[in-house]
């Protein structure tokens, strides 16, 4: 339950950008454990979702070191860090990204496919994700027949489906309506008390008080790690 | 596995875009139906070279007269009127390796017969004529040896001849009036169509040769000599015994011009044949240039199509599709337009040869290696001009794909 899911030592992002250096990230340090829910809070511009880019495996830092389960990812090629997010992480976007072409079934089996599962196998898991989510009874339906509300359970449902460690969720609540929001809420909270580890990206302090753990990112450095009941763990 | 999933992605991608994909399609579809329709024309036109020269007989020689050279000015080939009958007889007495050799003479005369009149092309021949041409009687009989040694006045005529002056009623028995002399139809010959130049083969009246020089035309010099050679591979020999004969018998000097010309059908094919070769390379290629554009437009929708789905990319990146999976997807949706646009084009192709045979004057002939090789140029067009979009798509960032609206 301890484990160190996530670990970052001196994680630096810097762009060029008219020929200056601009450090995106500067120097991060910071242990995720399994089984936590961390809050990723902060202003724009601070360097929020190029620290969740990387902490999802999207993007390669500039210098520094990020075990994923024990394993190095910093500087694996695009097809290897691809196989890292197939395996190990759940992303939940602010827009949902869900494919309109295709039920809602098919969306949540995506990352199935790209896991090399049998098309039967494929259909099962995905069905008992979303029967998971409550919306067993939409399966066939596409994506633009159903509310945000329910768009981002078939999303959820779809970070979930292969089991991994992690679930990213960026500003999911962000295109939701209040009522929406507090059902996502509790869906993540579930998901918490199941033992899942999440690490969500808001920039709103109420939804970030549902986690058990807040960061706060301010140009570039995490300034203020506080939890409930959480052991500070900046290395 | 992910091969499966790729075609039933790529093929779901086009069916949620139909009219585009069909439009796409058109182009390839064109272009393989264009290229088989056109080798079929092509290669039926070729066919019909060869068959009816070869039903003229490929080893065939004729020998014609030269031009007359009368103190310098030279008339036209033909005019010549140095060969003779006995030249024929000569050729077929001294000559071996040979079949048959038929004199002819000809000339265009006025048909008569009751009130109806017709013009025709009067040829004098022997019966070894018949056996030469592979011609064969409808109803009565060909002209004899010995109608030919007492000059009757006896006519076979042509299916058109019959036609234009008995109508339906049967001629045989009939007398016609040929340059207002009588003539007893004694056969009407079985229609041969239309010969590769598009002369009416059965337009013809045939008479006996001597009859026809001595009571007709009042010549006795002769037009033609066709000689049918036992052996094919025996052309060139022949041909060869045949003008040595000939300038012996004519007085021709070394160092002085033939006064006749011989003609081999073997090189008149080849020169045919390679002509209408020509041809269908031609059409093929203009076809194919079709094809290559055809190759564009899917290269051209497949990059608005990479473009227009930058965002369904990146999402397919996040959840975990490698640059193989995303290359695999848009280079299969690519192919899969090139196979159903080159099996349409197939079918249309071979339905529009099949037609124009059926309802034109042109034969086609439609052959397996056109309709293969078009359909694997399409699909191999496919293929090459989705490379660049494929890679297009897979080498997107998925955090800027992500960010696409």
């Amino acid at each position: 339950m301890n484990e160190k899911l996530i670990e970052l030592t001196n994680i630096k992002k810097i762009y060029h950008i008219g020929g200056q250096d601009f450090a995106a990230l500067a120097g991060i340090n910071l242990v995720i454990r399994e089984g936590e829910f961390a809050a990723l809070m902060g202003p724009s511009g601070s360097g929020k979702s190029t620290l969740m880019n990387i902490l999802g495996c999207l993007d390669r830092p500039t210098e520094g070191s990020y075990k994923l389960n024990g394993e190095e990812v910093a500087h694996l090629s695009d097809d290897e860090l691809a196989v890292v997010r197939n395996r190990h992480i759940g992303f939940v976007f602010q827009n949902f990204n869900l494919l309109s072409r295709i039920s809602a079934l098919d969306n949540v089996a995506l990352p199935l496919v790209y896991a090399g599962v049998g098309r039967k196998e494929r259909h099962e898991r995905a069905l008992q994700k979303l029967t998971d989510v409550g919306l067993k009874t939409w399966a066939d339906h596409k994506p633009n027949e159903l509310s945000g509300g329910q768009r981002q359970r078939v999303a959820i449902a779809r970070a979930l489906v292969n089991e991994p460690h992690i679930i990213m969720a960026d500003e999911p609540t962000g295109n939701l309506d209040t009522k929406s929001t507090k059902d996502i809420m509790h869906l993540f909270e579930d998901l918490h008390e199941e033992g899942k580890t999440i690490i969500l990206v808001t920039h709103e302090p109420d939804i970030a008080a549902c986690a058990s753990r807040q960061l706060l990112l301010c140009d570039g450095m995490i300034t203020r790690d506080a939890g409930k009941g959480v052991v500070m763990d900046v290395v | 596995m992910l091969f499966k999933e790729s075609v039933s992605i790529a093929i779901a991608a086009l069916l949620s875009n139909k009219l585009r994909s069909i439009l796409t399609m058109l182009g390839i579809i064109i272009g393989v139906g264009a290229v088989i329709v056109m080798i079929s024309i092509g290669m039926g036109v070729r066919q019909n070279v060869t068959n009816s020269i070869a039903s003229l007989g490929s080893n065939m020689l004729i020998v014609t007269p030269g031009s007359a050279n009368k103190g310098g000015v030279r008339s036209a080939a033909g005019s010549n009127q140095s060969l003779k009958l006995d030249d024929a007889e000569a050729i077929q007495k001294r000559i071996k390796d040979i079949d048959y050799v038929a004199p002819t003479v000809n000339s265009s005369y006025q048909v008569v017969y009751g009130n109806q009149n017709w013009n025709t092309s009067v040829y004098g021949v022997t019966p070894d004529y018949m056996k030469i041409r592979s011609l064969t009687v409808a109803s009565g009989s060909f002209i004899t040896n010995a109608d030919d040694n007492s000059r009757n006045r006896v006519a076979v005529i042509g299916s058109t001849v019959a036609t234009n002056l008995f109508g339906t009623k049967n001629p045989v028995g009939s007398n016609i009036r040929i340059h207002n002399q009588p003539f007893k139809v004694i056969g009407v010959l079985e229609s041969k169509g239309q010969s590769s130049m598009g002369s009416d083969q059965d337009d013809v009246v045939l008479v006996p040769l001597k009859t026809a020089q001595e009571r007709l035309m009042g010549i006795t010099y002769i037009r033609s000599i066709n000689i049918q050679v036992t052996n094919t591979n025996d052309m060139d020999a022949v041909q060869e015994q045949v003008e040595t004969l000939l300038r012996q018998r004519h007085h021709i000097r070394t160092g002085e011009d033939d006064d006749f010309n011989v003609r081999n059908l073997t090189s008149i094919m080849e020169t045919m044949s390679s002509t209408t070769t020509m041809l269908t390379l031609f059409l093929g290629s203009i076809a194919a240039i079709s094809l290559l554009v055809g190759g564009i437009g899917i290269m051209n929708i497949m990059m608005v199509s990479v473009t227009e789905r930058t965002r369904e990319i990146g999402i397919r990146k996040a959840l975990g599709a490698t640059f193989k999976d995303i290359m695999t997807q848009f280079l299969i949706e690519s192919v899969v337009i090139g196979v159903a646009g080159g099996l349409l084009g197939v079918f249309f192709g071979v339905s529009i040869s099949l037609l124009i045979s059926h309802f034109s004057t042109f034969t086609t002939y439609i052959t397996a290696a056109p309709i293969i090789l078009s359909f694997t140029f399409s699909v191999g067009t496919g293929l090459f001009f989705g490379i660049y979009p494929a890679k297009k798509a897979a080498r997107l960032d998925p955090i800027e794909a992500l960010r696409y609206e």
